[in-house]
């Protein structure tokens, strides 16, 4: 964290306890569950960091798009709201205890460096989230969709992909005509 | 219960090996974190289709390995899973799993379905066990909603995952029995599975697919006679499960088949992300229903069944061992199900009953609101996860305030299980990678979506 953003939650919270953190990342809880905000810069550095804390495997990694959210995102203050975010969940098995962390990635570079260096399970995952969203993962083995085809043009959990319809196709089947 | 120090995941061990020279470059093979290894062996075939298709023109040189391609219709492959597998003779050397044949976007389709209708579309995911999806989709929309249910819902609910986990199992049992050329087993598999789902249609309606666990508790209450009927299932399954470890566990043939095949270390399963029966395979327990107790898991009496070595057999022994476990919450269910409602009495959760809607305004307004925009779930985001057959199933979902949900995320066990397959098919032989696959139990419903 900057120190532009740590002036920022000390003046949002002058008379209570310092803003929870962990890791110089804020921590917030949604519905019972941890939820750190990490940046993109340190990800990885917080991952190990987290991974000396016990939490030792990657159970998730996904991306979201908040194109066009209406409501309060959650965020808090210094953490800045970008349209789309990597969220991934680590699992703590001594401690029994999950921690998400959400981490901003704005449009004009949707990049994040991988986690498959200290996760490799996160590769599959990664290579999902770069299929439907479009996000390329810095430093991933193998940066290629995984759902759809190859060849195909455009990220469908985008928000501003339509669902549309597409009639069925089938390469090189001869054209008939039904009627005969 | 058996757990790896979470030191073995760093590189804390290692700084004791330190010498004068510095660190040494070879480590005893158990001080190798699962990180380390699974870079060392390089198992995963990483070739785009465009590659392969230069590579195919190409004139084969002396020292060229075959790349072989297995499914996506191979019966082996348990649906339409793809391997391209680079071959030295009949070794294995590497292995890349192709997927998506069956993606339909059902991630995109949640997001267009209300918390109402989307029960019906996740059902279809994992096939073998939807009862497993609905639940999850249940459970993450109740977070965000904050509602407690009442017992009987859960315990319904309960008893319902454990009937499916029976059918998932029993399916598993066959088809591996089948892949194994122990053909029998596999109509055993499923006269076992029919039997659990005659009972869930009789709850439920549906053999399959059932949208019977909804947002707010259940689609109905239990029918009559459902106590007999469990009961039934699990004598049935106390008999027939001691038959397999006659048919099957102890006879030298199976043994040999499967012992010491695909196998895969605790810390390699770790830094894979593999949880369930594969995680467990290898000695280490680590099961949500009792280590993160959800619906009433920490109210029943069961054991977390593991293996010791982490191979097919193992993976194999411990399913059929957990069919016992659930045979076992069964018989604890029938005895202690409470009374009571089986959805939440909440109007802007649970329609109103039909025969209300004729005499109550606010009643109408109520079904009305409910089926048209759907159950207003507050903005937030939640993550909630059950113990899958296969292992830890998530759905991470986003909502915005309306009554659909923003994002839906599966996190799909089968999925995240089929990156393993490289590495425990690896210096392996082409007759064992089908035991491997079978031994995996994915279903492509869920690796695609």
């Amino acid at each position: 964290m900057t120190d532009e953003q740590t002036a920022v939650s000390d003046r949002e919270a002058p008379t209570d306890a310092p803003a929870p953190e962990l890791h110089g990342c804020p921590l917030t809880v949604s519905h019972t569950q941890d939820v750190l905000h990490v940046t993109r810069e340190r990800l990885r550095e917080v991952v190990k960091a987290l991974g000396k804390d016990g939490y030792i495997q990657c159970l998730d990694s996904a991306g979201v798009d908040y194109l066009g959210y209406g409501a309060d995102r959650g965020l808090p203050p210094g953490v800045e709201a970008q349209r789309f975010e990597v969220v991934v969940t680590l699992m703590n098995h001594e401690a029994r205890k999950r921690i998400r962390l959400r981490v901003q990635i704005p449009e004009s570079d949707p990049t994040c460096p991988s986690l498959s260096t200290i996760h490799p399970g996160t590769e599959a995952m990664e290579r999902e989230t770069f299929d439907m969203f479009g996000i390329a993962f810095d430093d991933h083995p193998d940066m290629t969709r995984v759902l759809m085809p190859e060849d195909w043009e455009g990220h469908p959990l985008r928000k501003d992909y339509s669902i549309g319809r597409v009639p069925v196709q089938f390469k090189g089947a001869p054209v008939r005509d039904v009627r005969q | 219960m058996t757990t790896v120090s979470p030191s073995t995941h760093g590189t804390d061990r290692r700084v004791s090996q330190l010498t004068e020279e510095g660190a040494q470059g070879l480590l005893p093979r158990d001080l190798t974190s699962g990180v380390e290894a699974l870079r060392e062996f390089g198992s995963v075939m990483r070739l785009s289709e465009a590659d392969a298709a230069v590579l195919a023109d190409r004139e084969p040189g002396q020292d060229d390995t075959t790349v072989l391609n297995i499914g996506p219709q191979h019966p082996s492959t348990h649906g339409v899973l793809r391997l391209m597998v680079e071959l030295d003779g009949e070794r294995v050397l590497r292995v890349k799993p192709v997927v998506g044949y069956l993606h339909t976007g059902m991630e995109k389709t949640g997001e267009e379905l209300t918390y109402v209708q989307g029960a019906a579309n996740v059902t279809r995911m994992d096939y073998l066990s939807p009862l497993f999806n609905e639940l999850t989709y249940a459970m993450a929309a109740e977070r965000l909603l904050d509602i407690e249910l009442p017992e009987r819902a859960v315990w319904i609910r309960m008893l319902l995952c454990e009937v499916n986990r029976l059918v998932s199992h029993a399916t598993f049992n066959g088809t591996n029995g089948m892949d194994m050329a122990a053909v029998s087993m596999m109509l055993y598999g499923f006269r076992d599975r029919e039997m659990c789902l005659r009972f869930l249609e009789g709850v439920t309606g549906v053999r399959m697919n059932h949208n019977f666990i909804r947002v707010g508790g259940t689609a109905a209450d239990l029918p009559d006679g459902w106590k007999r009927q469990v009961i039934d299932i699990c004598d049935e399954f106390d008999r027939r499960l001691d038959e397999y470890d006659i048919l099957l566990t102890n006879q030298p043939i199976w043994q040999e088949r499967l012992q010491g095949v695909g196998v895969i270390t605790t810390e390699e399963a770790l830094a894979l992300g593999a949880t369930g029966p594969i995680l467990r395979s290898t000695g280490y327990a680590w099961d949500l229903r009792k280590d993160m107790p959800y619906l009433a898991y920490d109210e029943v009496d069961f054991d977390v069944v593991v293996g010791q070595y982490g191979d097919c057999f193992d993976r194999y022994a411990v399913r059929l061992n957990e069919m016992r476990e659930s045979v076992r919450i069964l018989r604890q269910i029938v005895d202690r199900m409470p009374g009571g409602d089986y959805r939440v009495q909440d109007s802007k959760v649970t329609p109103p009953p039909r025969a209300r809607i004729d005499e109550s305004m606010e009643a109408l307004i109520h079904h009305f609101k409910l089926f048209t925009g759907g159950i207003e779930v507050p903005a937030g985001e939640a993550y909630a996860a059950v113990e899958s057959p296969r292992g830890e199933l998530g759905c991470y979902m986003v909502s915005d305030g309306t009554g659909k949900p923003w994002r839906m995320r599966w996190r799909p066990p089968s999925f995240i299980h089929l990156q393993c397959l490289p590495h425990m098919m690896h210096l392996g032989t082409m007759a064992d990678a089908v035991a491997v696959i079978s031994s995996v139990d994915p279903i492509l419903g869920e690796v695609d979506r």
